[in-house]
């Protein structure tokens, strides 16, 4: 099996992985990092989001061999373990943008792409258009949209990294 | 009101693991020398197995074991039920068909399981899937629920398809008020399918420990103690005391995770079979062929009319597709979920329904979000709009003369509203959505080319599932109570184990309110407990909005007796007579007197026992209820949807979203009002979006995400929520439930206002804009663009 090594979270890692093993595969099973899940199998929920070299990605139509030398970040990885949350997560805990939380790992990390795109002032049609790759059945998005404008004038305030590297 | 009690809206306890990743799902746990699942699924809707060839896919590397339906059936293993027993009309009770977890002699709808593959990896079991080799000798199939009982039998057990032809009411005297009506109106409604598609596809991990025989299931399911019930004393797996079933975190349910499904069963089986776990976990595709549908009803409804507008009687006519299989629940949903709600919130003298369930060669279809109680509310609404426009009567004020005003209230589908006020509901919806401004915003639209529309849906719904003894008496095979156990800890913290199970709705902070409010200690000292058959003793899980109304009473009545007990405690620490023991605000006092026992003291004194005698009091303090609910609770609102249509196009936008809901007592603002936005999006899916369709053959056309179209944060607006509150008098919190409101309101508000807007009431669910558009054009033929 090849060999393929990457920065995830912060931290160097190495694995051997068939060449079919998707990204998000090896997240969650090799590196046992089970925040990134899996709603499809069209590339359509985007439950899987992560960055790639700061980039939102769909980690389920992401081959991991694609990923050599990338540096990848995780829903595990956005705040310190020791630190305050990332104000996007403390967003979505404050406006209840989440129920069951399966969508969220992948809305956090899709909302922080849209920041990077579309900067800390962003309205709700903005929004909701730029949410087309992820899907939620709980919150009827109303507190999502709600929690993404928040996060993102919380990021401009507190200057936090608009992806995490 | 404190900051963390009942009515504040408290952020919620079970955020920080999710916002971080931290979530722990079925398929997020993973055991020791663990495999993987992978099935083999039937590529025909109706096909009968003449022979399966394992051999090639046994050889392959990783493959540890290739277990066919003819196993199951030698290894004696029990077929999947339906749990609630409905009688005919003629007496005759319901055709319960052989559902086996592996098909062996014959498949009924396209993704039966035929046989699994167990291999070490996730990539060897999908390979050796593939050389599973299945000769099949295809079978007509029967798809459209209409034209059951002309086409080929499915089972052997029901004639002409047909499960039950089951009818609720007086079917003479509705005859005799509907020759008396003035105005009759008409409609044909087709209750559109859905695919329920919770985030988390369905997962089962099980595990065998050869040492004591025990088996241990993690499963996404609402309910483990009735998978648990079920897969022990009916499947036969292994004794109840011997199975233990674990619902982690489970990644939504909407009622598609109540039912006790063939993967679960499979996957106890082979890690018996192989002595190692064995792990399954849906991919979306498998979903779609594999979870339980919602709704899919033909049905056609009248309602009778007196000159001035007051409803004399309805008669409703419902074929319902129960799809290949009874699941679970399947037979209660077109019955007594619905026909029992048809009355909505309106005086209506006479009732008549008649619903014949049929198999077809579909995916099993049960209860989703609202089940059955939707699809009433869509048929009640639709009726009400349309007979107001067609007396020309004022549609909010039809329903204000036909409102029950008076409580209790006998309706004649079995229901005894309790409380309610439902003028209340529509007049406050009618102030937010400033239905007085209507006219001008259509008359602006129109300058726009667009054509602008007003719909309002004021929906019941009976919640607080339910009074055992009553649901017994209908055919249910279980009790609807619920269970509590208080368990406060020597430190003066407490645990609660609940029988109810949460998979979005925020137990964990909402119960913690409750016990903080109650006992007065903080809100972080409380822990809630649920999902895990050997923790918490018996209880029936999570659906049609019991949680509140069953779940929390039972907690309530827990804490009844905790306090009780505390306080012969506390009398025995203050040298006082129990009876002049008070409790409030976390502290006991003896009356008169500045003497007084703070919480934490009382509870250590209740564990060293040091202050009296064992014989006297007993030491601990841990209380256990099972509350069993008295009455159905009765939510209800107005929903008024205003939409704009584009005339050249026919896509509609939702411009203005109004709820007015009464749900009693509110425990926390912030997590009712979600519950209230998702159940809309999931109606306004259903109005406007989704549709799972199948071709002749029985092929799901709509079967996967790209497809079948969910609604996107694009396709939705946001929504104006508003309460009003009576209590229910059922329960001592005076809760009513609020998970399903939305989902039962939503989809006639939005067909009404459609229909307001382009001028004809023939339009079928989901309007989408090629629907809408087609309608125009036969409405409005000479304005064809």
């Amino acid at each position: 099996m090849p060999g393929v090594s990457m920065t995830v979270n912060g931290k160097p890692v190495t694995g051997d992985v068939e060449a079919r093993t998707l990204l998000v595969q090896f997240l969650r099973e090799n590196l046992r990092l089970t925040g990134t899940h899996v709603g499809c199998d069209t590339s359509q929920c985007g439950a899987c989001v992560v960055h790639i070299d700061g980039i939102a990605a769909k980690a389920c139509t992401t081959l991991t061999l694609q990923c050599e030398g990338a540096k990848i970040t995780t829903i595990e990885g956005l705040a310190d373990p020791d630190g305050p949350l990332h104000p996007m997560q403390e967003a979505f805990r404050e406006h209840h943008g989440l129920q069951c939380g399966f969508c969220t790992p992948g809305m956090i990390m899709a909302a922080l792409d849209i920041v990077r795109r579309r900067g800390n002032d962003l309205d709700e049609h903005t929004i909701r258009e730029q949410l087309d790759g992820n899907i939620c059945r709980c919150t009827g998005y109303h507190n999502i949209v709600k929690a993404i404008a928040a996060g993102a004038k919380a990021m401009a305030k507190s200057g936090a990294r608009q992806a995490a590297e | 009101m404190s900051a963390t009690g009942i009515g504040a809206a408290v952020r919620r306890k079970e955020d920080l693991r999710f916002i971080t990743g931290k979530g722990q799902y079925t398929d997020d746990v993973i055991r020791p020398g663990e495999t993987r699942a992978v099935f083999v699924r039937s590529p025909h809707a109706h096909a009968k197995i003449k022979a399966i060839d394992t051999s090639a896919a046994k050889s392959l590397p990783g493959v540890v074991a290739v277990l066919t339906g003819k196993e199951l059936a030698n290894d004696k293993i029990g077929n999947l039920i339906c749990g609630w027993m409905i009688h005919s009309k003629d007496g005759t009770p319901m055709k319960m068909a052989p559902h086996p977890a592996l098909a062996a002699d014959k498949v009924c709808h396209v993704g039966d399981a035929v046989a699994v593959v167990v291999a070490s990896t996730y990539a060897q079991a999908r390979d050796a899937a593939e050389k599973v080799n299945v000769d099949y000798e295809a079978l007509p199939a029967v798809i459209d629920p209409a034209k059951t009982k002309s086409g080929p039998q499915i089972h052997e057990v029901a004639p002409k398809n047909t499960i039950y032809e089951w009818s609720l009411g007086d079917a003479k005297a509705v005859d005799g008020a509907f020759a008396n009506a003035k105005h009759v109106t008409k409609l044909d409604i087709i209750n559109n399918r859905l695919v329920p598609n919770a985030i988390e596809p369905r997962a089962a991990l099980a595990e065998y420990d050869a040492g004591t025989g025990h088996l241990t299931l993690w499963n996404t399911t609402q309910n483990p103690h009735v998978s648990r019930l079920v897969i022990a004393a009916f499947v036969g797996m292994a004794p109840e005391h011997k199975l233990r079933v674990i619902a982690p975190d489970v990644g939504g349910g909407f009622g598609s995770k109540i039912f006790i499904y063939p993967e679960e069963v499979v996957c106890l089986w082979a890690a018996r079979k192989i002595g190692r776990p064995v792990k399954w976990t849906a991919d979306r595709s498998e979903s779609f062929v594999t979870d339980a549908h919602g709704r899919d009803h033909v049905t056609h409804a009248e309602l009778a009319l007196d000159a001035n507008g007051k409803f004399l009687a309805m008669r409703v006519k419902t074929i319902a597709n129960l799809g290949a299989y009874m699941s679970t629940f399947s037979s209660s949903v077109p019955t007594y979920l619905y026909a029992t709600l048809l009355s909505g919130q309106y005086d209506i003298p006479q009732i008549y329904c008649e619903v014949d369930a049929v198999y077809t060669n579909t995916v099993p279809v049960d209860a989703y979000r609202g089940a059955g109680r939707p699809e009433a509310t869509f048929v009640v609404e639709r009726l009400v709009e349309v007979a107001a426009r067609e007396m020309a009567i004022d549609p909010a004020d039809l329903r204000k003369r036909n409102f029950i005003k008076s409580f209790p209230h006998q309706t004649p589908v079995i229901m005894a509203y309790d409380a309610g006020d439902y003028n209340a509901s529509l007049r406050k919806a009618l102030d937010l959505a400033d239905v007085k401004g209507f006219n001008k915003r259509k008359r602006e639209a129109a300058r726009r080319g667009k054509l602008r529309g007003l719909g309002y849906s004021t929906y019941i719904e009976a919640c607080g599932i339910a009074p055992s003894q009553a649901v017994g008496s209908l055919g249910c095979g279980v009790g609807l109570w619920e269970s509590a156990e208080v368990r406060v800890n020597p430190t003066g913290s407490v645990e609660v184990l609940t029988g109810t199970h949460a998979h979005g709705q925020g137990h964990e902070t909402t119960f913690a309110q409750l016990v903080s409010d109650r006992l007065g200690i903080p809100f972080e000292n409380v822990s809630i407990v649920h999902g895990d058959t050997d923790k918490v003793q018996f209880g029936m899980g999570t659906y049609g909005s019991r949680s509140g109304a069953v779940g929390m009473s039972a907690i309530v009545k827990a804490l009844d007796k905790i306090e009780a007990k505390a306080k012969k405690v506390a009398a025995h620490m203050l040298e006082a007579a129990e009876g002049d023991i008070v409790f409030k605000d976390g502290k006991f006092t003896v009356a008169g007197t500045d003497k007084s026992a703070a919480w934490g003291d009382v509870a250590l004194n209740a564990y060293i026992a040091h202050k009296f005698a064992g014989q006297e009091l007993e030491p601990g303090l841990k209380e256990t209820s099972f509350y069993d609910p008295t009455n159905f609770t009765f939510p209800a609102g107005c929903h008024i949807c205003e939409v704009e249509v584009d005339r050249d196009t026919g896509k509609t936008e939702i411009v203005n979203w109004t709820a007015v809901d009464d749900f009693g007592t509110v425990v926390n603002p912030m997590i009712v009002e979600g519950q209230v936005h998702g159940g809309i999006a999931q109606g306004i899916g259903q109005a406007l979006l989704e549709r799972a369709v199948y071709d002749q053959d029985g092929q799901l056309v709509t079967g996967s995400l790209m497809d079948y179209c969910m609604p996107h944060a694009h396709d939705l607006p946001s929504f104006k929520v508003g309460l009003t509150e009576t209590k229910a008098p059922s329960n001592p919190l005076g809760i009513k439930g609020c998970g399903e409101a939305g989902a039962i309101a939503s989809p006639a508000a939005v067909i009404n206002a459609i229909t307001d807007a382009i001028g004809t009431e023939e339009l079928a669910m989901p309007a989408t804009s090629q629907v809408v558009w087609a309608a125009l054009m036969r409405a409005q033929p000479s304005q064809a663009a």
